[in-house]
């Protein structure tokens, strides 16, 4: 490589908050022509955030732009819009597919960039009505096609290919581009097979070998070390490492990526108890989930009487799906066993009727009335499952709302849960974030369940709301021995409250672990089998 | 100064809760009963028509709240309640049925008829979920087509309805005397001078209505309201979605089979083919003039809203034409109504979630 020259990209000194929450500090990063750096960190390490700067996305604009400065070819950049980026030499790939499925694979890799002629037509109506020269636009996408170095029909409708084509069709796109100099593949192979994938990676070499830079964003490890000059590792909002592919392994990169730096008397404290010697109370075995994004494959998990089981791994390896297969809200299958007895699949009001209950990562979707009053939210599914907070008259014919024992429910929470609102007759939708969460809470709590399932409980809600949520799990769980099991995406907070964790990886239980178990081990975990 | 802004927002915040479009028509309602005396109108005559028309109407737009509460938007699909209504009737005195025995008796021939007809509806409003008021509409539309076929071909033969020249196929009006006209009306009713009250058909408004703030009130209520507000959540705890929406198309359908005889009742003459067709529209739009939304109503906006819009339907005519000399009391209570519509469905996004 010739790192001599003038970097092509230099990042100095890029900060970004989001109403005060730092998600970058201090990132520093260069960027050679032909050179391709490996980006990788968990979920939320700030990856994103940095493409989206660099990409000039309007989110960033909208939310207080950013700090430091973006140097592209020695010049200081400041993108407002993707378009500014794109004229600037810079293409993006999208995890999700940006295709149009009933076009061709010619006409998506040059659309709205066509050559045109000017006809009769367009000599009245303006450009918008010129002909497409379909030769030369056949050619450019051949171009763009042979720089990959696969071969895929050019002639195909999208709609007919398998993802891996996609993939490079989306690819070629940003190829076409004839001022392409950088290119960003945000986890390209997330949906590839792995021969496909093979062909992407030796495409990514032949792009190098022309002189365009490369950032890739992958979990595949592998991958990073076999096509990446330099592999640059993030961790909440810091580069960590940076150091060249060849000198490092992936044991490194994972305990870069999720070790935490030891300060002093800072260590979280680990409070878990050892519960093997209790009976196991939810036996799942061989359960599929089919949740979009979160299919989980094949999950055989015991969870013991009066544990809290965390159940952690990376964002789409399917430990979401694992609470909302067995609660009936996603199509699953296999066996789950409660107490000794089997409880039907996709049948939400057989698992509440067991005594289930849980609190959904879809907070305003799933887990709450939003345009409804505190007191129905929390009341409501104790009154519809066990005909609690209900006077009944003429022999239990008519079912009557009893408003007072509801509000009084409510305060109880209220003043539990220490939830912050006017009244216990405010709207669901006029509280904070993490208010609404103490709601979801109060709302199973109100159930009595025996087995509680936990899904994101402090995703999206501020530092301090968190430790009270996370601690009325914990209380819940101690004072009415209620075993909960609890799913999310941050490790430490798992390993803060939790017993035992068991980590998701590739729609798998990748391994259980004490709490006490160090970040490295689960970490290592987490990406074993990812997909 | 300070007040005078503290003024300005309460009175901003009360437009706000009470509806700009609501607060025109009440005050357009109010200048028309302020005018009617100097346009040589008799104010208690036309009290009269507002409320006898309040009466005979307002349980047509009390059908509109299951739905709202469920979900399943507003019912354009309410002359396939009216239908039932109709064959209840049209039966009950092919039965020769007379008196008010006669209009027990149509309520009862009607009820089969909505319960199947109404879980048809219904069943086919769980299969479209989210372009219910669309298939609603056209459901209407069909349905009052079809019986128009029927009204002909079905094989009644009581002289009092059908066509006096060939003996078969109903007659368009068919009128009630001698049997259930003013069934309700005439109980207890009070006559002040000019000013007349059916107090039967309002107090029959008043049962069905409590009903339904009872109704709404129980368990079975609560999960209808928790489905429309959100079925995921709805769903997660444990309610049969499909099954709750369809309750609600039911007694929608059901209530819309009542409304029309009591319409009857107090309008003296069933009328068929293509009549149902005109009744969806001013039902719909009195519920939103008095304050309902696509996906919340209560009792209190079925009443206002049915005074309301009766009362600009009853009062146009004879203030306005009197005052311009020209039949312009036809197109401003299409203009109201319509409009009316237009501008809660353009809402709808709002109370989305």
């Amino acid at each position: 490589m010739n790192e001599q020259n003038k970097p092509l990209l230099e990042l100095r000194n890029i900060q970004k908050d989001f109403f005060g929450n730092q998600v970058l500090t201090d990132i520093n990063l260069t960027l050679h022509e032909g050179e391709v750096i490996g980006l990788v960190g968990e979920n939320g390490a700030g990856k994103s955030t940095l493409m989206r700067i660099l990409f000039g996305a309007d989110m960033i604009r909208e939310t207080g732009g950013y700090g430091g400065d973006v140097i592209l070819n020695g010049e200081t950049v400041h993108f407002s819009s993707p378009f500014d980026a794109i004229a600037a030499g810079i293409g993006m790939v999208h995890q999700e597919f940006s295709l149009i499925p009933g076009f061709t694979t010619t006409e998506n890799i040059l659309l709205n960039r066509e050559p045109t002629r000017s006809n009769v037509i367009s000599q009245i109506f303006g450009d918008r009505m010129n002909t497409l020269k379909r030769t030369e636009m056949d050619e450019r996408a051949a171009n763009a096609i042979e720089i990959m170095g696969v071969d895929i029909d050019r002639s195909m409708v999208i709609s007919d290919m398998p993802v891996g084509h996609k993939q490079f069709t989306e690819i070629a796109r940003e190829l076409s581009k004839e001022q392409l100099k950088l290119l960003i593949l945000d986890e390209p192979t997330a949906v590839l097979t792995e021969r496909e994938a093979e062909a992407l990676l030796e495409s990514i070499r032949g792009m190098a070998a022309r002189g365009i830079a490369i950032i890739f964003i992958t979990h595949r490890l592998q991958e990073i070390l076999s096509v990446c000059n330099r592999v640059v590792v993030m961790r909440d909002g810091y580069v960590v490492n940076e150091s060249p592919a060849s000198e490092t392994n992936v044991q490194e990169i994972t305990r870069w990526m999720v070790g935490r730096e030891v300060k002093g008397g800072e260590e979280t404290s680990v409070s878990s108890r050892n519960t093997e010697t209790s009976k196991t109370i939810l036996s799942i075995r061989k359960l599929w989930v089919d949740m979009p994004g979160e299919t989980v494959r094949n999950v055989s998990l015991d969870v013991k009487e009066g544990e809290i089981l965390g159940i952690g791994g990376l964002a789409g390896q399917g430990k979401l799906g694992i609470p909302n297969g067995i609660m009936g809200l996603y199509p699953a299958g296999g066996t789950v066993l409660f107490d000794g007895s089997e409880i039907p699949l996709n049948n939400p009001r057989r698992c509440l009727d067991s005594s289930f209950a849980f609190v959904s990562e879809d907070r305003r979707g799933v887990g709450l009335l939003l345009d409804e009053s505190l007191e129905w939210n929390i009341a409501f599914p104790a009154m519809q499952i066990q005909n609690r907070f209900l006077k009944k008259y003429l022999g239990g014919l008519i079912k009557w709302r009893d408003e007072n024992a509801i509000r009084e429910i409510t305060e109880k929470y209220i003043d539990e849960l220490a939830i912050k609102c006017t009244s216990s007759r405010q709207k669901a939708k006029e509280l904070s974030g993490g208010n609404q969460q103490k709601v979801c809470l109060a709302k199973a709590f109100a159930l009595n369940p025996r087995v509680l399932f936990v899904s994101e409980p402090t995703r999206g809600i501020d530092v301090g709301a968190k430790a009270l949520v996370l601690q009325a799990l914990k209380n819940f769980n101690r004072e009415s021995g209620v075993t909960i099991v609890m799913v999310s995406s941050e490790l430490e907070e798992l390993r803060q409250s939790c017993d035992r964790i068991a980590i998701v990886s590739g729609g798998k239980i990748a391994g259980i672990l004490p709490a006490a178990s160090s970040v490295e081990e689960l970490g290592a975990l987490m990406l074993s089998q990812v997909i | 100064m300070n007040t005078d802004k503290k003024e300005k927002g309460r009175i901003g915040q009360f437009i706000e809760s009470f509806g700009l479009p609501r607060l025109i028509i009440t005050a357009f309602l109010l200048l028309l009963l302020i005018l009617a005396p100097f346009v040589g109108a008799d104010l208690p005559t036309q009290i009269t028509n507002i409320i006898a028309r309040f009466s005979w109407n307002g349980i047509l737009v009390l059908a509109m709240v299951p739905m709202v509460h469920s979900g399943c938007g507003l019912n354009f699909g309410l002359p396939l309640g009216i239908i039932s209504g109709l064959l209840g009737a049209t039966l009950s005195i092919e039965f020769g049925f007379t008196g008010g025995l006669s209009f027990v008796m149509a309520i009862l021939i009607a009820t089969p008829f909505a319960l199947v007809l109404g879980s048809g509806y219904g069943w086919l409003l769980n299969k479209i979920k989210g372009g219910e008021m669309m298939i609603a509409t056209y459901v209407g539309f069909s349905s009052v087509s079809f019986m128009c076929m029927m009204w002909l071909v079905l094989p009644y033969k009581s002289p009092n309805m059908v066509w006096g020249l060939s003996g078969k196929g109903l007659r368009t009006t068919i009128s009630l005397e001698g049997y259930y006209i003013d069934t309700l009306a005439r109980f207890l009713r009070i006559r002040i001078g000019n000013l007349e009250i059916p107090t039967g058909t309002i107090l029959f408004f008043a049962l069905l209505a409590f009903l339904m703030w009872a109704f709404l009130h129980t368990k079975t209520g609560t999960a209808m309201t928790a489905v429309g507000s959100n079925p995921t959540f709805a769903k997660a705890a444990g309610i049969n979605v499909d099954k709750i929406r369809l309750l609600s198309v039911v007694m929608s359908t059901w209530l819309a089979a009542v409304g029309i005889l009591v319409y009857e009742q107090g309008f003296g003459f069933v009328q068929l083919y293509m009549a149902p067709f005109y009744m969806a529209l001013p039902a719909v739009s009195a519920i939103l003039i008095g304050g309902a939304t696509v996906n919340k109503a209560t009792i209190m906006n079925v009443i206002i809203g049915t005074i309301l819009y009766q009362g600009i339907v009853t009062m146009t005519p004879t203030v306005m034409n009197n005052m311009v000399h020209m039949d312009m009391s036809e197109v401003i209570r299409i203009i109201a109504s319509q409009g009316m519509i237009l501008y809660a469905l353009t809402r709808k996004t709002e109370g989305a979630k």
